[in-house]
């Protein structure tokens, strides 16, 4: 990585050369939200597909191996490729901004995680066009066994096309990106701390971020550990989930959900976060017990690991497994609780502004309790055996991921795009896109509780009008299409405000942390000087905010930036080639890919670090 | 039913019928067993506890959403950094609610797990892509797709499944339990009364998993001790040279009986046993009535009708197709 002076980065930022070798944590913040976002669609318009199919009993818009693979892609996609990335696009932009660094602690690093995210986006969705390729004889070979991936269904006898292999070798290229970005950013916000930002006065989606990091350290190992497994089981005839030979299927389960019940929390935490930035800044109050919203975020995170069985309460553990289990899933409703009550707590007595980010944080507060009582129904074990792999748990996870996190997203997205593009989104079209999505959401949500109660199981393809359930689906499909529509709002919202959008200064939002101080968007270099933090809120507080210098009253000194380097794409680009070889049965594609990963390690290790 | 269930249900019923009516077989409000009353029961107690929480807390943040909105000229709000007390007490108060919740959670627990009493009707239930196989080891009974019990007597259901988890589901009979290779899993229950239950598999186990359904067909006693002996005894002999022995003929041409358990004729296990075929209210998996129709259609192409089926499209004429459901039928 050659170093550059800011300046001098700042002459050279355009041309696809520069994105392609950006180390800039801003541009790959970038890079990760449009990614994302256009992964959003793709797993919106997978949910509209199912949507469509479900709209009547004896549906015939697509067939049962295409519904499959539709629910299937449509969770992998919107867990893998769209919520966790767009909460990486945060991570990236802001957590440098918000601590007070110039980048996050290894920039080449933060290129790599990004660019096998990319190719271990394109290699799974690559599984919908494959089947020539593979000459199995039709064009899709997208995975079909559900984004739980359940052994033994996923074994070779049962799953014996490609499909799975597409789920399995694309997962595990995902985690190498995500195991990455948690190292880069735990010791980001561990050492690059501006001086005076002690840990209990980092904003509060720092925290999250950091203890998101320590969730996804830790729980990827284990779904990796899983996933290779499986390969083994699919490739070289093990049989570590087959008990045909001593193996359990059930192995898998507590593997995926050790590892899934953080995932939840990964997904949660950091609109939770984004949520207690957003709150105090349109309510004009600093965050109601912040070091109580602090703790009890981290201790959700450890509380999280000690809950996996409750998603197998049907499994049929034995009663003393069940108490147990349910005993710490309900107990994790009390630090959750707190968070809502502080939250609510700092609203009480403030000066509320109805922006677009402040309703979608409002959103996510009356969405994610709808959401957490319901999760309490199934906390129960004997009551979670009625509603268990049904759509009362469809509408139960979809108030938490959708009112809660996608809520959260766009919360960020309103609050934080002026920093980012120096323009404000229009307020106009934000509100008429919050209002589509909150009565589109609760539409499609809502009767999903009584769906489920009523009878009908997830995952089906097809239902009888016999179960009474049709005008309830009818209802809910009207309502996902209208929740589609506001999120076309969006995109139009961000196309028009490339060029329409009122210029946003410094901060348009009288904010409370760092990021407010330096222009938008901030320069290559973020801080023509590092501010010294006396506050948890140094733009609230007076003394403080003399100390901190304004960085467009400046001139950009001759500061030093990390400049570009390709070898992280390179090294990425080994990856999938090295998924390719148990697809293709190749043992020259797993030496290419290796030796493409190698030869990319040692040009980023050997790079000239300072010209 | 329990003092909760006559406020709960007929709230939730009402709005679901106001949106579909119906009489809802696969309800989980309409419990017929113990096993689904204890559930129901549990389920209402804390239902309730939820819209309390629901009410307060929505409650709130619509109040400091119009109490606390922006008015011009206001002074800048109080900074409040937090308060000891309230943090302690927003702590306690779910956690208090929690034990009342927890409590009746636990009982519940052990009570629908309990051992079953002695002489308790025992069944194996054995789930395969895509159709359900019953055996009564004590009466001698081998069946499929449609479970019947006798009402007001225990029963254990023994599950374990021929290929992949399946998770057997009769919504008014009680919970799920899961169909696990390799693990026998169990559930308990006494149906109230006679009557018809529908359920379907609820784990998702490939591509026809919507159309694995089941139907429990609860009788009194003296129903259910006929249906045994019916399901004993040998079927009734087809009239030589009628359309039912030209049937029988085809069975064995066209292979069924490679795969279907048939009387005395065949023993094998891939499919559902067709003994007594005749006699059962539906095909397929409980998907299609059993009527001529139906069993064209199946017949004539079952991985048309039933994606993934293994029971492949043996391109029967329908010459003999007529034959072979005369004698299908005959078989009661």
């Amino acid at each position: 990585m050659s170093g550059a002076t800011a300046a001098s980065q700042e002459k050279g930022r355009g041309g696809l050369a520069s994105w392609l070798t950006t180390t800039d944590h801003k541009r790959i913040g970038l890079l990760y939200f449009y990614t994302a976002f256009f992964f959003l669609l793709v797993g919106g318009f997978e949910a509209l597909l199912i949507r469509a199919q479900l709209a009547q009993p004896d549906g015939r818009i697509v067939s049962a191996e295409t519904y499959n693979q539709l629910f299937t892609m449509h969770g992998t996609t919107m867990v893998f490729l769209a919520l966790m990335p767009l909460t990486a696009s945060f991570f990236n932009y802001m957590v440098p901004l918000q601590i007070g660094a110039r980048d996050v602690a290894f920039p080449r690093l933060n290129a790599f995680s990004y660019w096998v995210f990319l190719l271990g986006a394109l290699f799974m969705n690559a599984s919908w066009f494959a089947g020539p390729l593979l000459h199995v004889g039709r064009l899709s070979v997208a995975p079909d066994a559900g984004w739980f991936g359940y052994a033994n269904l996923t074994s070779r006898q049962y799953s014996p096309g490609p499909n799975v292999d597409f789920w399995v070798l694309g997962l595990l290229i995902l985690g190498v990106s995500s195991l990455a970005a948690g190292f880069n950013f735990i010791v980001t916000i561990l050492n690059l701390r501006a001086p005076g930002m002690r840990m209990m006065r980092l904003p509060v989606f720092t925290w999250m971020t950091l203890v998101t990091m320590f969730l996804i350290i830790t729980a990827f190992p284990v779904i990796t550990v899983a996933l290779v497994l499986l390969l083994f089981d699919r490739t070289f005839g093990t049989h570590f989930y087959l008990t045909s030979a001593g193996g359990d299927p059930l192995l898998w389960q507590h593997l995926f959900w050790i590892f899934g019940h953080p995932e939840v929390y990964i997904l949660v935490l950091p609109a939770m976060g984004i949520v207690s930035e957003v709150l105090p800044t349109f309510a004009r109050k600093p965050l109601f017990g912040y070091t109580v919203v602090v703790y009890s975020g981290v201790l959700i995170g450890f509380m999280g690991w000690g809950v996996w069985s409750h998603h197998m309460f049907s499994v049929g553990l034995g009663p003393i497994a069940d108490s147990v289990f349910a005993a710490t899933t309900m107990l994790i409703a009390v630090p959750t609780g707190v968070k809502i009550f502080n939250w609510l707590a700092t609203l009480w007595g403030g000066q509320l502004r109805f922006t677009t980010a402040m309703l979608f944080a409002l959103g996510f507060i009356g969405m994610f309790t709808i959401g957490g009582l319901s999760g309490v129904t199934h906390a129960s074990p004997p009551a979670d055996l009625q509603q268990t792999d049904t759509y009362y748990v469809v509408a139960h996870f979809h108030y938490v991921l959708f009112g809660g996190t996608v809520f959260g997203l766009f919360a960020g997205m309103y609050y934080w795009w002026p920093k980012i593009t120096g323009r404000l989104l229009s307020e106009s079209i934000g509100k008429w896109q919050f209002a589509l999505m909150f009565v589109g959401m609760n539409l499609t949500f809502f009767p999903m509780h009584f769906i489920g109660l009523l009878g009908m199981p997830r995952r089906i393809y097809t239902y009888g009008p016999e179960l009474g359930v049709s005008s309830l689906n009818l209802v809910s499909t009207i309502g996902a299409f209208l929740t589609g529509l506001g999120i076309l709002l969006f995109v139009w919202n961000v196309w028009r405000t490339r060029t329409r959008g009122a210029v946003a200064g410094n901060d348009p939002w009288g904010g409370a942390t760092l990021e407010w101080t330096i222009p938008s968007p901030p320069p290559v270099h973020n801080f023509d000087v590092i501010p010294t933090v006396a506050s948890r809120i140094p733009r609230w507080t007076k003394t403080q905010l003399a100390a901190i210098p304004e960085g467009a009253e400046l001139s950009p000194p001759e500061i030093h930036v990390p400049g570009g380097s390709a070898w992280p794409l390179v090294t990425a680009l080994g990856v999938p080639v090295l998924a390719l070889a148990p697809l293709g049965h190749a043992l020259w594609l797993a030496l290419l890919g290796a030796a493409i990963i190698l030869l990319g390690i040692f040009r980023w290790a050997f790079e000239p670090f300072e010209v | 039913m329990p003092s909760h269930s006559r406020w709960l249900n007929p709230l939730l019923l009402c709005a679901a019928a106001a949106a579909c009516g119906g009489p809802f077989p696969q309800s989980t409000f309409r419990p017929a067993s113990d096993f689904a009353g204890a559930i129901d029961h549990l389920f209402t107690g804390i239902f309730w506890w939820a819209v309390l929480v629901f009410v307060v807390v929505e409650g709130l943040l619509l109040y400091v959403i119009v109490r606390y909105r922006q008015r011009e000229g206001a002074p800048t709000p109080k900074p409040v950094h937090g308060h000891t007390v309230l943090e302690i007490a927003w702590t306690l108060a779910p956690a208090l609610i929690l034990v009342f919740i927890a409590v009746p959670t636990m009982r519940a627990i052990f009570s629908t797990q309990a051992d079953p009493p002695a002489g308790a009707l025992r069944v194996e239930v054995v789930g395969h892509q895509w159709w359900w196989e019953y055996r009564y080891p004590a009466l001698g009974v081998v069946t499929a797709n449609e479970l019947h019990l006798p009402a007001g007597r225990p029963v254990t259901l023994e599950l374990s499944s021929a290929d992949v988890i399946h998770s057997f589901w009769a919504p008014r009979l009680g919970g799920k339990r899961d169909v696990i290779p390799g693990h026998v899993t169990r559930i308990v229950l006494r149906a109230d009364s006679a009557g018809t239950f529908l359920g379907q598999c609820a784990e998702f186990c490939g591509a026809s998993h919507a159309n694995m359904r089941l139907r429990v067909m609860v009788e009194s006693d003296s129903v259910f001790g006929a249906w045994v002996r019916g399901q004993l005894a040998a079927t009734a002999p087809v009239a030589r040279g009628s359309a039912a022995a030209q049937g029988q003929q085809a069975f064995m041409r066209y292979g069924c009986v490679g795969c279907h358990t048939m009387g005395a004729m065949s023993n094998a296990k891939l499919g559902p046993v067709l003994t007594h075929l005749g006699s059962r209210t539906t095909i397929a998996g409980g998907l299609f009535p059993n009527d001529s129709a139906h069993l064209a259609r199946w017949i004539g192409d079952p991985p048309g009708e039933k994606p993934g089926s293994i029971m492949p499209n043996m391109h029967v004429p329908a010459s003999d197709l007529a034959t072979l459901i005369a004698y299908l039928q005959s078989m009661r």
